[in-house]
């Protein structure tokens, strides 16, 4: 069979989840390659991380540059391997990094995009959900080499162990990457709860919280679960920016989504809706997330979100 | 200081949206500026006013002839003039093209500057701004959640804001900055904007003007189908066992 690309998603230094899931999707139309960029001798401690997945191979790529230029780094060293190997397909993860980074390689190697697949099949037909999750979407690249960006927790990761073979490569930095240079990074501390877009369960709170997240940590620590939050709770300073679900936030598909106090604008449903199931905890009766919501409940979060967490409380008793 | 802000026109937000043939049927629903792009239009408006006279911002977009509405919109927010460029070849183009037209554009112009939003409300893609800078080889500058312009060293500093985290990058001109939507509150346009607005030249081009040649196709949609509608679901009102209701409900549905 044919190589197909994956690039590894590393976030702490950490391995996450959908390199696996990047891998599944891509082990049906080849054998997977995972490319690992790293800082200069921090390569072999990420590829040794790379241990679960239909995996084949891994390539390292060492360089200061993409630390220091980012995203058209990121780009360069791939573009040029995806000119010298010829792989069948690049798949990446549907981050602002990852579509960005893909967005460039399609120029640079002349090849077809598709972004926020939630799936790929064997001949590289992509699925999205579009408006909202209520319209699925069959596409293929037609020109180049198929780049398609994949939404992290939307396929289920084939995770045997794996043991790849581990090499590596090198690329050389075009001009035009050296433009913008990143002068100082603060990447945002991650709290003890899964990562959001990873989650199966995500509990968010919105302007009916009025400030106080307590009841909804409270329930979401219960279940596992990550913590989200509408633009009017970040906005008002309640909870970090990087929370936000929604258009201009983090587009989220757990398998249940529990919206408290968010009254269901279209902005906040465009991250929310293609969950598997909603629960809604709201006080109007008349609030637009109801429509949605697979389970709704009218009533102050106050009131039912400590009931709630006696609930799970005593169920696990 | 020459700025250009990238605008596009998008479908209003609320409507209900189909796929025609393939593509988003364009012609049903109400038409809006794209709102992520108010934010560019507002933060380059903000540039030029803290730098004095002397300076322009040229709108550019590419889309169907009703285009010119949404960036008459963004006209009367005080841009000073718009470029845009439509042609029947464009229906139905992807980023891709999207930003080989943008980028023709934007050579032409000898910019400094080119604000973009950070997403278009109907494709979502994201990758238009980070093309753009690959096309024209220029410093990419991307989710800007702060700019902060100094025309006489011609260095442009700004703060990305990703999932990630915050990065302080900074280029020299010329650079492509998109923005994140907490940047600025994008101003409405005055009763004096809206009638200026009218008498300010939107320039109207084609392909053939432009001197790019028929559009290649990069990606082709194998069907759109609608999704079955979800169920009804269930409600409840909270007399007192609502929390416990809703456990019954996940513990029923084995989500604990
Ligand atoms: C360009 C743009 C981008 C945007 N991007 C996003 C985005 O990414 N994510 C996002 O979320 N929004 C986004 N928005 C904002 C969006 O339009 C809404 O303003 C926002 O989602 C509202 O947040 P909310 O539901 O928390 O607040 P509100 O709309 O004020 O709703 C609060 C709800 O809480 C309920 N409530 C109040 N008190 C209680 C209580 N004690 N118990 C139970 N319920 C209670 C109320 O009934 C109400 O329904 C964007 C807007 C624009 C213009
Ligand atoms: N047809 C277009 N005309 C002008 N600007 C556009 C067009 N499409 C995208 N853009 C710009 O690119 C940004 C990102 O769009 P997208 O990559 O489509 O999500 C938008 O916010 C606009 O600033």
């Amino acid at each position: 069979m044919s190589e197909i690309f994956v690039l590894a998603e590393f976030s702490d230094n950490k391995i996450s989840k959908t390199t696996a899931e990047l891998a599944t999707c891509a082990a049906r139309a080849g054998t997977v390659t995972v490319i690992v960029l790293a800082a200069p001798s921090a390569g072999a401690a990420m590829a040794s991380q790379v241990v679960v997945g239909p995996i084949a191979s891994v390539l390292i790529v060492e360089s200061d540059s993409f630390a220091r230029f980012g995203v058209p780094a990121a780009a360069d060293a791939i573009s040029q391997l995806v000119a010298t190997k010829k792989p069948v397909a690049i798949l990446i993860a549907s981050s602002a990094f990852g579509k960005e980074v893909a967005g460039r390689v399609a120029v640079a190697t002349e090849s077809g995009l598709i972004t926020d697949a939630v799936d790929v099949a064997a001949d590289l037909t992509a699925t999205q959900l579009v408006f909202g999750g209520s319209t699925t979407v069959h596409s293929q690249v037609t020109h180049g080499t198929p780049i398609i960006t994949v939404r992290p927790n939307s396929v289920n990761a084939d995770l045997s162990p794996c043991t790849p073979a581990v090499s590596n490569a090198e690329f050389v930095l075009s001009e035009s990457a050296q433009r913008a240079e990143i002068i100082s990074s603060a990447p945002f501390v991650k709290g003890g709860r899964p990562e959001l877009t990873e989650a199966q369960i995500v509990v968010s709170g919105g302007r009916g919280t009025n400030g106080d997240f307590a009841p909804v940590e409270t329930f979401a620590d219960l279940l596992g679960a990550a913590v989200g939050a509408s633009r009017a709770a970040t906005d008002a300073g309640w909870y970090p920016h990087s929370h936000q679900v929604g258009q201009t936030g983090k587009t989220v598909s757990p398998q249940l989504y529990v919206a408290c106090g968010i009254s269901g604008a279209i902005q906040h449903r465009a991250g929310m809706q293609t969950s598997k199931m909603i629960v809604v905890i709201n006080k109007d009766p008349e609030a637009p997330i109801f429509e949605i919501a697979d389970f709704g409940v009218v009533g102050d979060l106050f009131a039912v979100l400590p009931q709630a967490s006696e609930g799970v409380r005593a169920s696990k008793s | 200081m020459k700025i250009a802000v990238c605008v596009k026109q998008v479908p209003d937000s609320w409507a209900e949206k189909k796929m025609v043939n393939g593509l988003l049927d364009r012609d049903g629903v109400d038409a809006v500026l794209n709102d992520l792009d108010e934010y560019a239009v507002e933060e380059a408006l903000r540039i030029l006013e803290a730098h004095g006279e002397g300076h322009s911002i040229t709108l550019i977009s590419m889309g169907p002839e009703r285009t010119t509405e949404a960036v008459r919109k963004a006209l009367s927010m005080g841009a000073d003039d718009a470029i845009v460029v439509t042609d029947p070849a464009l229906v139905g183009a992807d980023a891709l093209t999207t930003s080989q037209v943008l980028a023709t554009v934007i050579s032409e112009g000898k910019f400094d500057l080119v604000l973009c939003g950070t997403e278009s409300t109907d494709a979502r893609m994201s990758v238009v701004p980070a093309m753009l800078a690959q096309r024209l080889g220029w410093a990419q500058l991307t989710f800007a959640g702060s700019v902060v312009v100094d025309p006489t060293s011609s260095s442009v500093t700004i703060t990305r804001v990703t999932e990630a985290g915050v990065d302080t990058m900074k280029a020299q001109f010329p650079a492509v900055i998109s923005v994140i939507e907490k940047i600025n509150e994008p101003r409405y346009p005055s009763f004096k904007g809206i009638m200026a607005a009218k008498k300010k030249t939107i320039e109207v081009r084609t392909l053939a003007l432009l001197g790019v040649s028929a559009t290649q196709s990069w990606s082709a949609v194998k069907d759109a189908l609608p999704r079955p509608a979800k169920l009804a679901g269930i409600k409840v009102l909270d007399e007192g066992k609502g929390g416990a209701e809703l456990v019954n409900f996940l513990a029923e549905k084995k989500l604990i």
